[in-house]
Parts: C-alpha cells; structure tokens; sequence
C-alpha cells in the first residue's frame, strides 16, 4: 500500500473535507493556482475553483478576518498562513475576536488557521516560529500540534468540524520527511487526546510536533541502558490530556517535557505546574523542562541547532533525573 | 416648497424620525440610569450623529439578510436593524439576561445571520476585515445580501481598515463603509490622523466608489447609502462613503471635552439632524409638529418600558463566569434551544 506523506496527509484532509461538505473553503496567499508555498494545496483550485480556493493580497489580518466573518454566516473555513510566523500579524484579530466570539456573544466561529511552524529547516528568525504558548494565555481557541501523517489528517478533519476556532500547527520539518500508510476510509483523530507513543516504567517523556521522534531516539538509546521510557505525544496543546499526563507521572514517577519553542513561559511551564500542582506525591524527581534557546531561532545550521533542543540534551536530562 | 425624499413614502419618512428620537431618549435615559450607577460601563454619547447612523442603515434590506455593523456612536443604526431598547439598557446594566449575558458591554452584540447587526469589538478597524467575510459568505450561499460597516475618522488611520478594505475592494464584494468623520477621535482631531484633504480619498488606495455627503442632512445621507447598497447589490463593489458630521459630547461621560472650542460646538448645534430633518417635512407639508409631539410620547413609553424591564431583570449568577467559551457545556445551546 502506497504512503502518505505528512503534506499530503494535510492536503488530502482538506479535499475530502470539502467534498464532504460544501462550507468549508480554503482562504490564503498563493494556495491557488500556485497550490500554495509548500504545495500543500497543490490542485484543489482545479477541483473545487477559485470561489472555495480564494487567493488573497498578503494581509494575514484580511484573511482571519474574512474567515471569521464567513464563520459566524455558518461556513467552514481553513485559513492558510503561509508561514505561521505570520500569525502574529493577525494576533489581534484572532485572539480578541475570533476566540473570544463564543463567550462574549454566544456567536460561535469555527475557523481553522493553520500553516508551517517549527525550525530544523535553517529559516531563520522569521521562518521558524513555534506559536502555541502565545495562544495558550488567550481563551477561546483550540491549539492542536500533529507530529505523524495520521495524526495530521485526523486532526485536521476534526478541527474542520469542530464548533470553535482551531489553531493547527503543522511542523514544516515534517512535511516530506514522515511517511505513513494511512486508513482508506474517513477518521478523526479526536482534540483533546494524547496519545501513548511507547510505554514505559521509568521516566515519562511528554512532547509534540517533530520533538516526538528526538523522543523516540532517547528511548530507544536508554532502552539499551534497560531504562524503560514511557513516550507521550500530546497532539492537542489546548485542551490538553491532564489524564494522560497524570496517569504517567503516576507509573513512572519522573517526567521531562520536551518542546522546540524557547523554555521561558513555553508550554512546558504550564504542565510542569499542572504536575506539581497535581501529581507532587508522586514524584521521585524535579521535573524537568527541555526546550530551546530563550532566543529567536537563528538561521546558520551551527546556531540553529544548538538553539533547539535535541536528543544528546534530552539525553542529558534524563540522567540527571535518573540518577537522582 | 417640495424636498427629495429619495423614493421613501410618509410612513417611510415617520418612522425614520421615530428611530431619531428613539436613539436620542434612549441615550437620555442611559445618561440618567449611568448617573444613577446603574449603568456601569463606560457611556458614549452620538448627540448630532444619530442622522447619519438612521438614515445610512435605513438604506438596508433586513428582509434580504443585509447586516450592518455599527461603531460606538451608532446605536441608532441597530435600531433601524431591529435591536430592543431594553436589550440595550440590560447590556449597559451588565444584566444577566442580556443578549451576552453581562459578558459584553454596551452595543457589543448581535449575530449577523440571526440578528441582521453585529456589534464591534474595540480594536478599531478590525470589523472591516469581518464584514467583509460575512458578505464573502454571502455571495458563498448565493444570496444577495449586503453589508454596510461603520468605521470612524481615527479607526481610518488602522492597518485592519486598510487590509480589509483592499481585500473586499479586490474581492468586488458588497459592502457599503461609512465612515464617519466626527471631527475628532477621543481628543485627537482629524488633522492629526489623516492628511488627507477629504477622508473619502482614500479611496483612491482601494479602487472603490466613494463620496462625501453631510452626515447632519438625514435625506442626502440616506439617499447616498442607498445609491451604495444599490451598487453593492448590483455587483459594482464596495463604496466608502465619508459622513461629516461632529460629535456633540465628549468621547465618553466621563469627558468634558474641553479641547474642543466652543465656536465648533455652537457652529455644529446649529446644525442638529434631528431638528433639520423635522423642520424640512414640516416645511413640505409631509408631516405636522404635532405628528413629532405624538412619535416623542411613544418614544418615551417605550423607553420606559423598556427601563422598567431592564432593572426589573437579575444580574449573571457568578457561576457562569467559566461556562460557555467552547461547545460542549450547553451553556449557549441552552439559550438558543
């Protein structure tokens, strides 16, 4: 059976979204007849015509703006930032209208934003944003963050056909890097559930996006130690599966979250508080936190990498946990 | 002597004056109950602007799913969309069964779909990007409905007002801009937001229609909302139309506006909407002062009434304060069900 790359994954969720339902729409720059910067919308103006397919002037605010207003007229957009640093240009309008149209007026707007994050791709300062902590302070959207092609496909359908406003990050890194064989038929993968990558005793990794395989390489190379690493993939940054969490601290008693934005007031900050404030009796060990540079992501390859956390860091920490 | 009334009969004319006066003794009221602590948030006064706000909104189809957005000062135009007085006074009051249930201030509510307005969210600008997917949507669902966004001479200055005006200009999309040019913004005056010589100009950036019309003369401003909504519907685009009007009050009740020179205040009295439109029916021998007299009773029972029902109603049960930000707890479904 042939393989499915994460972009394709991306892309194929959107098609038959739109075939399944004729609300939803895709709005960005260049995703026409260019099929966007990456190709991730690579024919659908053929399929489904520049009236579904809209091609906009570079105004990110134009283009969440639009959305949320088709939203609350009861169509199914996807916004397209065609990097997600750009996001922060339509912050205001995101986070002050979009998010909060729920509670402040009852008028749901069930918009998906999404678009390439992440580094390891030597983009530089303005190509390699990570976005989820700036969103997590500011309620009403929800944050999904995929790491494999099922989980890209399944939770951007899910996203599409959620009430409320999605914000899915999707890691460029990934893009033609990752290759799954996926279901024939329609899933979702549903928000809010993480899920358990490799079960373990010992120590528990939570991470997301493409930090899941730096955790799997610790694993495996701790597992030769006979270290029995409990991988979790959190998929969903808001909500986030406390449970899952919780449950594993529990079994393993000593815990890292790994993410590739920097470490100060990351999302990492947030579990880690919500595992002292809630599983403290059952921990054997400080928790730990790895995580970029407090700096913006710096383009040469050198810098670059030793700016985002990688395996001999997280390695690092983990035995400093376990031998403590 | 005879006046244009632009294809809008007696009743038409009536009612029009009847949303006059219903914004203006409802902002009275709101003064009173503000001043009474009774209303909480801040309050911001359209004194010598309800003409254009009225008769602009007049302009619109409700019965088509048009769907106008107004900006602090233009309650009047939510009236003409159909908005309850008493709905208004409870969101002042922060009552809990309030159209947002005490999330939300002022005139901040409204569905586009359900309720024909949308109220703004004080980042201005922002709403002109949002009007402009809510038509894209309708033109989506194949109806053919318009759109009419109010923005002010400062919000003007915004990067979303330009952004959003670039993308429904470029998207041909039917959506009327009024952009009222009240002579300042909080204390700042036009003169230090926009060097341009006229405010509709910048049209001239976008590629829409556009033109200037007194926003105190309620005939001519309707008369030009309407050759826009006709434009719009049409399939001719956006049309951006700058009212001139002047802003009586301070920004909020707060304000004394002592940086605006009396002169201004006394030019600008002389040119009250509401006055000059009664005085030319009067004059054409459409309607009589004594029509105005009977309009203003009703006016006031009605505000009464409706005053009566917003203090009557409780306030929101802290409680709720965490329900309702996503799907799923019922909270906003309970309502609506």
């Amino acid at each position: 059976m042939a393989e499915t790359t994460y972009l394709d994954a991306i892309r194929e969720a959107m098609i038959e979204e739109m075939r399944r339902d004729p609300r939803v729409f895709l709005i960005g720059e260049d995703v026409g007849a260019y099929g966007g910067a990456f190709k991730t919308s690579a024919g659908m103006i053929e399929e489904f015509g520049a009236e579904r397919v809209i091609d906009t002037p570079i105004s990110e605010v134009a283009i969440v703006g639009a959305a949320s207003g088709a939203a609350l007229m009861g169509m199914r957009p996807i916004a397209e930032m065609q990097f997600i640093d750009f996001i922060t240009c339509a912050y205001d309008i995101l986070v002050n209208f979009t998010a909060t149209s729920r509670y402040r007026v009852g008028s749901p707007c069930p918009i998906v934003i999404r678009g390439p994050a992440g580094g390891g791709t030597h983009g530089g300062p303005f190509h390699s944003l990570n976005p989820e902590a700036m969103f997590m302070n500011r309620p009403g959207l929800k944050i999904v963050a995929p790491g494999t092609a099922y989980d890209a496909k399944g939770l951007l359908k899910a996203a599409v056909r959620d009430d409320d406003p999605v914000l899915f990050i999707e890691h460029k890194y990934l893009y033609r890097r990752i290759k799954e064989e996926l279901p024939t038929e329609d899933y979702i993968v549903p928000i809010g559930k993480a899920n358990v990558r490799r079960s373990g005793s010992d120590l528990t990794i939570i991470t997301w996006g493409s930090m899941i395989y730096v955790a799997d390489d610790a694993a495996a190379e701790l597992a030769k130690d006979g270290v029995s690493v409990e991988v979790i993939d959190l998929r969903s940054i808001i909500p986030f599966d406390e449970e899952a969490i919780l449950n594993s601290v529990a079994k393993t008693n000593r815990v890292i979250i790994l993410h590739e934005a920097p470490l100060t007031g990351g999302a990492g900050a947030e579990f880690a508080a919500r595992i002292a404030e809630k599983a403290f009796d059952y921990l054997d060990a400080p928790i730990k936190r790895v995580a970029a540079l407090d700096v913006p992501t710096p383009y040469s390859p050198p810098l670059e990498a030793a700016a985002l956390p990688d395996k001999a860091r997280l390695l690092a920490a983990a035995r400093e946990l376990l031998a403590y | 002597m005879t006046i244009d009334t632009h294809g809008l009969t007696r009743e038409n004319l009536l009612e029009i004056d009847y949303f006059l006066r219903l914004t203006r003794t409802l902002e009275e009221r709101l003064v009173a109950l503000f001043r009474q602590a009774k209303v909480i948030g801040g309050l911001y006064r359209s004194l010598g602007q309800e003409g254009e706000s009225v008769a602009a909104a007049y302009a619109l189809d409700y019965a088509l799913g048009d769907v106008v957005q107004p900006l602090i000062r233009n309650m009047g135009s939510i009236l003409v969309a159909g908005a309850k007085p008493a709905d208004i006074i409870k969101q002042y009051m922060a009552k809990g069964d309030s159209p947002t249930r005490g999330r939300e201030l002022n005139i901040h509510f409204g569905h586009p779909a359900r309720d024909g307005f949308i109220g703004q969210i004080s980042m201005l600008g922002d709403m002109i990007p949002v009007m402009a997917g809510i038509v894209l949507a309708g033109r989506m669902q194949k109806r053919n409905l318009v759109g009419m966004a109010f923005i002010g001479d400062g919000a003007s200055s915004t990067g979303a007002f330009y952004e959003g005006m670039n993308f429904a200009t470029v998207q041909r999309l039917p959506l009327v801009v009024v952009l009222e040019n009240n002579g300042y913004a909080y204390s700042t005056p036009t003169s230090k937001q926009s060097a341009v010589k006229s405010l509709a100009d910048k049209a001239q950036a976008f590629g829409c229609a556009s033109e200037t019309v007194d926003g105190n003369d309620v005939l001519a401003t309707y008369a030009a909302a309407k050759r826009a909504v006709e434009r719009g519907r049409e399939g001719g685009g956006v049309t951006l139309i700058e009212a001139k009007t002047f802003r009586m009050k301070g920004h909020a009740e707060h304000d004394n506006q002592s940086y605006v020179p009396q002169a201004l205040i006394e030019e600008w009295s002389a040119k009250d909407p509401v006055v000059r439109f009664e005085a030319a029916l009067v004059e054409a021998g459409i309607a009589t002062a004594a029509e105005f007299e009977s309009i203003q009773s009703r006016v006031r029972r009605e505000v009464d009434a409706a005053t009566d029902e917003a203090e009557r109603s409780p306030m929101p049960r802290p409680e709720e304060a965490g329900m309702g930000l996503f799907a799923g707890d019922g909270y906003w479904e309970a309502k609506e069900g």
